[in-house]
């Protein structure tokens, strides 16, 4: 049942903004079939990067922003748990103790949403038209495990998807060395857990990696690839869409035109 | 044993490429799957980490209070109350008692606030002989290293290790015995320790809980060298910090029912040993000293503070054996006495964050520590703060401020950022659209050094969405 308000601006992640638009794309049309309007106001990033990094002012200023940007819609839809949980879990703990603030903070959080959780959680949809011919292997993300609540939904998803068989990644639930900054910051020991993740999935024989956060996504496929392990790495919006037609995570684009 | 936490890095690097110690943590102990199995089994588990979260915060909050009972119990029963505010005091006070009992060999039950103040080093410093009674102690000690991990501190170790160190140390057996099984290692353990039992003048344990109503004190072992510990020799030194105390025996079994579960995944720890005060006359056996030395070494200033919550640790070590981080380094990365999660909360308010800051920064914040641990400490919170701590100190790297301070220029100006993502990701979708990835890339070295760059698809999604619908 489509719920009486439906207005929802989608906080499109400056790593899908960035690296992978289809995502957007995807989250999009997953949304407008399921009966929403949606909006994408100009938008940058919710401020994890600076949260995480100890740097509560820059991360207060862009929590600001957002909250600002998308308060009047009436629902915040996000294509990653880990931006999502930021909104949800950690604006309202910025602003603690701030009269103004951590109210408005609070209501925004309550209306923000992980897009798959949001589809079936809150618009109650069970089942969608999609086709995808392989095999596909899921990793829940950290964030969106542990902060959102998302693990079964996209899993009930999938399994409505024409063709695609799930075939189960052991250790799901453990991190894949990504972290933000972490990768960076402590490259050697990213490396030995994503070399962990990335064999793992690769030992399941599926053909195709998905997760919900892009993050997670571009470091197991960067693994992957660099292990010469030949998998598709896609956010999981993709193959719900439809819109999982196109290059790969990584992979080469057939030769055409610039967009 | 010196402090390596500032090395880090360094010492993560060293761990990555120990061949042993990687078997050794592939290895492991099981514990994850076993307490996931324990928890299962029990239908109030959750209810019950509520509630011994909620006995150690509503004692950390009365603090005073309890350690007032506390005290006024120990010396009812007989037994004298030491406070020591830091390392040095306690390492003193501990040193006096051992002296007046003219001790020359002391037996040591499991007690991490001996590795935090540093006491073996400082009992043979000062012509004391002090022996590790745990198995997995006493064989750090005979390799002079530090525990790397709270309730298995020689998990790094390996069979044929074990028996090495036990031929180089074990000098009066014979040189042919046969040492190829794990069961003829743990009886030469148990001959050898057996004889230092009888002779120690001093047992000094640990404690997991300081009984407030009772002046008890309480100890889990899976091997039952406390009870020999502290009933054999003529002076029982418990040495225990100040966050130990919980009002009643009743709380006891409330923290009881999650702490091995926790842990090994046990129902119960084999051994649960409570002592209060001496021996009394009609008491068959039990020391003729009872003392207690309580120590802070900070910790009352966490009280009340953005950190008070790691004062809740009851010390199972869940958090470090869930923690991906701990399974790629192993314990002794951390550099200090405290490894994992729960280390990297505790050690920067007890060294320092100067000292301790990459612990809390080595982190993805992907909350598996906080999913199990039995008192719901919010372990990434608080590494967070820490990472706050060091931005307001200027302590985090140049690189990171700088990196930040740009990148945030732009985030904070919407129409400027798009321009500046737009442009980015069509230079980098020209030069990597050819195969779709990069093998490396200058500025981030960090990522392409073991992994490939994706390409980016070409416009930004937000210049695509508003040409599309505009």
């Amino acid at each position: 049942m489509p719920p009486p308000k439906n207005r929802v601006g989608l906080l499109v992640t400056c790593l899908v903004d960035l690296m992978r638009p289809v995502v957007g794309f995807a989250a999009v049309k997953l949304l407008e079939d399921a009966g929403c309007t949606v909006e994408v106001p100009r938008q940058s990033c919710c401020g994890q990067p600076a949260f995480n990094s100890g740097d509560r002012a820059t991360a207060r200023a862009l929590a600001e922003q957002v909250i600002a940007t998308f308060e009047s819609y009436d629902y915040v839809v996000v294509p990653s748990g880990s931006c999502g949980g930021q909104v949800r879990v950690h604006y309202p703990e910025l602003f603690h103790g701030d009269p103004n603030w951590h109210p408005r903070a609070e209501r925004f959080a309550a209306k923000t949403y992980e897009l798959i959780s949001f589809l079936t959680n809150v618009l109650g949809v069970s089942n969608i038209t999609a086709r995808y011919a392989g095999t596909a292997t899921y990793h829940d993300s950290c964030s969106s495990l542990r902060e959102m609540g998302v693990q079964a939904q996209p899993r009930r998803l999938l399994a409505g998807v024409e063709g695609l068989t799930l075939a189960e990644l052991p250790d799901a639930d453990v991190c894949c060395g990504f972290g933000g900054t972490f990768c960076v910051k402590y490259p050697e020991i990213s490396n030995a857990i994503v070399n962990k993740k990335a064999e793992a999935v690769a030992a399941t024989g599926a053909d195709t990696l998905l997760a919900g956060d892009l993050g997670c996504l571009m470091n197991i496929a960067g693994k992957l690839q660099r292990n010469g392990r030949h998998l598709a790495v896609r956010h999981v919006a993709e193959v719900l869409a439809g819109m999982a037609d196109g290059p790969a995570i990584g992979e080469p684009e057939p030769k055409r035109a610039a967009p | 044993m010196t402090l390596t936490s500032p090395q880090f890095k360094y010492n993560a690097r060293a761990a990555l490429a120990d061949a042993q110690l990687q078997r050794a943590l592939s290895k492991g102990l099981g514990f994850v799957e076993r307490r996931r199995l324990a928890a299962e089994r029990l239908p109030e588990f959750e209810s019950l980490r509520d509630a011994a979260r909620d006995i150690k915060s509503h004692t950390l909050a009365h603090l005073d209070l309890y350690l007032e009972a506390y005290e006024a119990r120990v010396t009812a029963a007989g037994g004298k109350l030491h406070y020591a505010v830091t390392a040095k005091e306690a390492r003193t006070v501990v040193l006096d008692i051992c002296r007046s009992a003219s001790a020359r060999t002391v037996t040591k039950g499991k007690t991490m606030i001996a590795e935090e103040i540093g006491l073996n080093d400082f009992f043979e410093q000062n012509g004391i002989q002090p022996v590790e009674t745990d198995l997995g102690e006493y064989l750090i000690q005979i390799r002079h290293e530090m525990p790397s991990h709270i309730i298995a501190p020689a998990i790094h170790l390996n069979k044929d290790q074990v028996e090495a160190d036990f031929r180089r140390v074990h000098t009066h057996l014979p040189k042919d015995r046969n040492l190829d099984e794990p069961a003829t290692l743990l009886a030469e353990a148990r001959g050898v320790l057996r004889e230092r039992f009888l002779a120690a003048d001093v047992g000094i344990t640990g404690a997991n809980f300081l009984v407030a109503e009772t002046g008890t004190s309480i100890i889990v072992t899976n091997e039952g060298n406390g009870d020999l510990t502290q009933t054999l020799p003529k002076v029982h030194i418990v040495l225990a910090s100040i966050e130990k105390l919980v009002p009643t025996l009743e709380d006891v079994s409330t923290l009881l029912r999650v702490l091995a579960r926790s842990a090994t995944g046990q129902d119960m720890s084999v051994y649960t040993t409570l002592s209060t005060g001496p021996r009394r006359p009609d008491d068959p056996d039990g020391p003729s000293e009872y003392h207690v030395v309580i120590l802070d070494n900070g910790r009352s200033s966490m009280l009340g503070g953005e950190f008070a919550d790691i004062l809740r640790c009851i010390r199972c070590g869940a958090c470090m054996n869930y923690c991906p981080v701990f399974n790629a380094v192993g314990g002794h990365a951390y550099g200090w006495v405290y490894p994992g999660p729960m280390g990297a909360v505790l050690t920067p308010a007890l060294i320092g964050v100067d000292k301790g800051g990459h612990l809390p920064n080595a982190s993805m914040f992907c909350g598996r520590c906080e999913e199990v641990c039995p008192v719901r400490i919010p372990l990434p919170r608080m590494m967070r703060a820490w990472r706050e701590r060091e931005f307001e100190r200027h302590l985090t790297p140049a690189a990171v401020r700088g990196g930040l301070k740009f990148w945030a220029f732009f985030a904070k100006r919407p129409a400027l950022y798009g321009l500046a993502t737009a442009l980015a990701s069509r230079v980098l979708w020209l030069f990597g659209r050819g195969s779709g990835r990069f093998r490396r890339l200058p500025f981030a070295i960090g990522w392409t050094r073991h992994r490939d760059f994706p390409a980016p698809q070409g416009a930004t999604f937000q210049a695509q969405w508003r040409r599309r619908r505009r």
